[in-house]
């Protein structure tokens, strides 16, 4: 099963830009006089240090996604653009999540492991780890995680590829 | 000219606008932009020195507008920057090419809140089509290149070159540089590629839906005019024989005095061009772009009419208003496309469109544009003002407006046959436009009559610029409708807010234009009656060697008709009063109406 579990009014597009100074508020500036609402963003240099790749999620409730394309193509600096089809991609995202132990220390581990989640660092009676996986999953592992305690928590964003032969 | 081979980036600057054909610049120098204002002194570029950085941005709109050859503008750092927000705001909406040269701060003290820095390529992100900060003095050729290209392909818009002061004074080693031919090198714009050429498949099916249409309209926008388009859209309207209306962006593009010209569409525009449009069963929109002051409220809009709509800007096509076809492309090239389509198709394949011109030619009769005569005693009619003025000129006489209902009367009263004879503030609707932009569209074109057409608070907005066209000796002639009020707020004050006339009244007696225009250089013509307009008009015709205010003093009272309110149909439109009982009865279906909702 490869469906995201997200509201489908939100969409994944992957843009490649040029690797410069400005862009990403450039991107990031377009959405707000837009009206666009972003979800969520991850930007990294490709495997070409010359562009970078932004993936985001749009909340595009009120605005049709083709508007959102058409206005991001039209910066001058974004190379190329395209909507993920969730169907049709992987999806990733990174989560860091600092827990309480507590006394249900044995319960805990059970879940880190189903999971097979990492024990980055331990300490003051809190567990550090690390899970990526597919959005879903994430929200996932986080409802089990809520209570036993959640101190502390960043997630990424999504990044994607298309899937291979598709 | 400048050196022929620049080795300092302050040189390569001015080498580079010369080597883009720039012939005329506009602007202001001052600290951070300095070291290339000396080599301009060896330059072949005019620089026409302003008064206010952002008359220097609407000259090079005016330019732009008139010549079709991007504008060009430079001014310093900090406040010359911020005061160019406004014009590249304008030329943004109205996709004017231009490109704005500002100084910045020197490289080391960008980021240190330095004496007038601030952060320009930030501030005009929004109001720009790109910006670029250089960073490298070996870069400015190809920069320039780049900008020049960005701002006159595809949809045209302002492009802004930054330059901090240290890449361009000799005296710093990071001015350095060896030049080359911006065309010797290639550009580094992978994201930019304009599609130029409309789908083939999509204009035949275009052309096909075209033969179909029993009430089509051609629906044409500024985008015909960028794309010099004027010529082939003549002979698609002739050749399908379809009522042409034109946007306030594209007065001109299309000859008023040609029998399918209908004119401007819209909140002010005339009965019978707005009413074509709402009960059209087919819209051809050629460069325009359903903006709200045509559209009125959305959902009301044409209701029965299916959309073709052809723009260079992809993000136009279903941005407003869902299409049936929608072509990505130049209009002058799609439009040449439908052409040889509907040739090939033959007249025989073509709807009967009698009905249709019968019926478009009635309204014509039946709601012409009016007024009522001034009685003796009264202030002068601003639209009487207007017509004295078209009939006092040639038809090629280029008309700069501000924005107001002066503006609103000009489009309206003034008759269009020539492209690039009207230029205004259309999408911004930038109060103070109409002086400078005269100023541009005359140093640009320096053998046509230029007429600005004014408003009193436009006037004081602005018209320092008139020192300006003294000094440089670029003489215009301005219109000013003085009704010492801020008219058109009035107007919706009178209409919309029971007559609480809040804040736009200015003065019956201050200033003085008379010798405000004269202590500029200009000439000062005070006229109050009617009688007195036409010598006044022909007065000011025969003043070539400085410029000429002439102000008539309107009747406050006058508002703009027709009109459709704000948030109200186009099929609620507001006529002059004297036309309100006909209206009535063609709501009660007193018209043939071809069965079309209404």
């Amino acid at each position: 099963m490869n469906v995201s579990a997200i509201s489908p009014r939100w969409h994944t597009i992957a843009a490649t830009v040029e690797n410069k100074p400005g862009v990403l508020a450039r991107v990031a500036g377009l959405f707000s006089r837009r009206g666009f609402n972003i979800h969520s963003l991850a930007v990294a240099p490709t495997e070409d240090e010359k562009f970078s790749r932004i993936t985001f999620t749009v909340d595009i409730e009120g605005t049709p996604l083709d508007q959102v394309v058409k206005q991001l193509d039209k910066l001058i600096n974004v190379v190329d653009i395209s909507e993920l089809d969730p169907a049709e991609s992987v999806e990733r995202e990174l989560m860091l999540v600092i827990v309480e132990v507590g006394e249900q220390r044995k319960e805990l581990m059970e879940i880190v492991e189903d999971y097979r989640a990492y024990v980055l660092n331990e300490g003051d009676g809190k567990l550090m780890l690390s899970w990526s996986a597919r959005p879903a999953r994430l929200d996932e592992l986080e409802a089990r995680l809520r209570p036993f305690g959640i101190v502390d928590m960043q997630r990424t964003g999504r990044v994607a590829l298309p899937s291979l032969g598709t | 000219m400048t050196s022929s081979n620049p080795n300092n980036g302050g040189e390569a600057l001015v080498k580079s606008l010369e080597y883009e054909g720039v012939d005329v610049m506009f602007g202001l120098p001052g600290g951070a932009i300095l070291p290339v204002y000396d080599p301009i002194l060896d330059s072949s570029i005019r620089h026409v020195l302003v008064r206010h950085e952002q008359g220097a941005g609407h000259m090079a709109e005016g330019y732009a507008h008139a010549t079709g050859k991007p504008g060009v503008c430079m001014v310093t750092s900090g406040p010359a920057a911020t005061n160019v927000v406004t014009p590249l705001a304008d030329a943004m909406l109205d996709s004017v090419p231009m490109v704005c040269i500002t100084g910045q701060v020197p490289l080391a003290a960008i980021g240190t809140d330095a004496f007038q820095e601030c952060d320009t390529t930030g501030i005009t992100m929004a109001v720009t089509k790109h910006n670029f900060l250089v960073t490298d003095a070996q870069d400015i050729p190809r920069i320039i290149h780049e900008a020049f290209h960005i701002a006159t392909t595809g949809r045209p818009g302002p492009v802004l070159v930054d330059i901090p002061k240290d890449i361009v004074d000799p005296t710093n080693p990071k001015s350095t540089m060896t030049w080359y031919d911006p065309d010797s090198i290639p550009m580094e714009l992978p994201g930019y590629r304009p599609v130029m050429e409309g789908d083939p498949a999509l204009i035949e099916e275009a052309a096909a839906l075209i033969a179909q249409a029993e009430r089509p309209v051609l629906y044409v926008g500024g985008g015909v005019l960028k794309a010099r388009a004027a010529e082939p859209l003549l002979k698609l309207a002739e050749l399908l024989q379809i009522p042409v209306v034109t946007t306030l962006m594209a007065r001109g593009a299309f000859p008023d005095r040609h029998e399918l010209c209908l004119g401007m569409p819209g909140m002010h525009g005339n009965y019978t061009a707005v009413t074509a449009m709402q009960k059209s069963d087919l819209l051809i929109s050629l460069g325009a772009r359903f903006d709200d002051r045509v559209t009125g409220k959305l959902d009301g809009f044409a209701p029965t009419a299916k959309i073709i709509h052809v723009d260079i800007d992809p993000a136009e096509l279903g941005k407003v208003r869902h299409y049936n076809i929608g072509i990505q492309g130049d209009c002058k090239l799609v439009i040449e496309g439908l052409i040889e389509v509907t040739e090939k198709l033959g007249a025989s394949a073509q709807a009967d469109r009698s009905d249709w011109r019968s019926t478009v030619s009635g309204w014509q009769e039946k709601f012409p544009l009016v007024y009522e005569n001034s009685l003796p005693g009264d202030k002068l009619k601003p639209q009487f003002v207007m017509e004295q003025l078209r009939d006092g000129n040639p038809h090629d006489t280029i008309l700069c407006s501000g924005v107001g209902q002066h503006q609103m009367h000009a489009s309206q009263f003034w008759k269009f046959d020539h492209p690039y004879t009207w230029i205004n503030s259309g999408g911004l609707g930038t109060m103070g436009f109409s002086i400078p932009a005269a100023i541009g569209a005359k140093a640009g074109m320096p053998d046509r009559r230029v007429w600005a057409v004014d408003g009193d608070g436009n006037f004081q907005m602005t018209a320092q610029e008139l020192v300006t066209a003294t000094v440089e000796d670029i003489p215009i002639k301005v219109a000013l409708f003085n009704n010492s009020y801020l008219g058109m707020v009035r107007q919706w004050q009178e209409m919309f807010y029971d007559e609480r006339f809040s804040e736009v009244h200015l003065s019956d007696n201050v200033p003085d234009y008379v010798k405000w225009a004269e202590a500029m250089g200009a000439v000062g013509i005070r006229v109050e009656s009617p009688e007195e307009v036409a010598p006044a008009i022909a007065k000011a015709n025969e003043i070539d060697d400085r410029s000429v205010v002439v102000e008539f003093v309107t009747d406050a009272r006058e508002n703009v008709f027709p009109m459709v309110p704000t948030g109200k149909t186009n099929s609620e439109l507001v006529v002059d009063p004297s036309q309100q009982h006909l209206i009535d009865g063609e709501a009660s279906g007193g018209d043939a109406g071809n069965g079309a909702a209404s």
